[in-house]
């Protein structure tokens, strides 16, 4: 008997595994990281070198809301890719690599990322 | 008739293996710097400074700028070798990804040796 089943390759339309939410995120991530991450890493690292003056100019900078939102993003995209970096280093050492263990360390690595954030976000505010 | 084999360049394997051995270095750096923060009493400039004229502490964040922008080539020629189809496009991407990537390493010596 045929069954119909729907088939589509348009990437909005199917529903992507989890797997695939985590890879995606971090290449979306890693290229972040690249630009404008480390240019703005070095900059942060250059201001608050350079003088006590401006190490105190770059903490009142820190302070407007809107800099410490998107410092709390920023991290996100960090702590995902170094959560989703450590699972594949998992993976490479064969841990974790069947389907049922590979979801949860998906979900993991989601959940980790978030938490994670919210933690260190909470202690900088 | 010359037969000729499609065997890439080889250096797949290699960068899989820089891309790993880069990505557990910085962990390891970014887990200590975390825990002398922690550990650290005071969080002020002279704290701060204090900690970077240490000449140890200095080469190991050198290291790790090193093992970022190594690292950071590697993913960002994949995503470009995955995404860009174009050779010319790609080209001009990856050597502007190397010049960034350069920048960024001298840059970051500026920093600790100044």
């Amino acid at each position: 008997m045929q069954r119909k089943r729907p088939k589509h390759l348009n990437l909005i339309e199917i529903k992507q595994p989890l797997s695939a939410v985590v890879s995606i995120l971090h290449r979306v991530s890693g290229v972040l990281l690249f630009f404008p991450g480390i240019p703005i890493l070095l900059c942060s690292l250059q201001t608050a070198m350079d003088s006590p003056q401006s190490y105190t100019e770059f903490q009142s900078f820190l302070a407007n809301p809107l800099i410490k939102g998107s410092l709390v993003l920023a991290l996100w995209f960090f702590l995902h890719h170094f959560c989703a970096g450590i699972r594949h280093l998992a993976m490479d050492l064969h841990y974790g690599v069947a389907l049922e263990q590979s979801r949860m360390s998906g979900k993991l690595v989601m959940v980790m990322g978030i938490v994670l954030t919210i933690l260190i976000g909470v202690k900088l505010w | 008739m010359v037969k000729l084999a499609v065997t890439g360049a080889h250096y797949g394997l290699r960068d899989w293996l820089v891309q790993r051995i880069t990505a557990v270095v910085m962990a390891v750096y970014l887990l200590l710097l975390a825990a002398i923060l922690i550990a650290s009493p005071s969080h002020d400039y002279v704290a701060w400074r204090t900690l970077f004229s240490g000449q140890w502490f200095r080469i190991a964040s050198f290291l790790f700028f090193i093992c970022l922008c190594w690292h950071a080539w590697i993913g960002m020629r994949n995503i470009l070798m995955d995404y860009i189809h174009a050779a010319s496009t790609r080209l001009l991407m990856q050597v502007l990804v190397i010049l960034a990537l350069l920048f960024y390493a001298v840059w970051s010596v500026d920093i600790l040796w100044r």
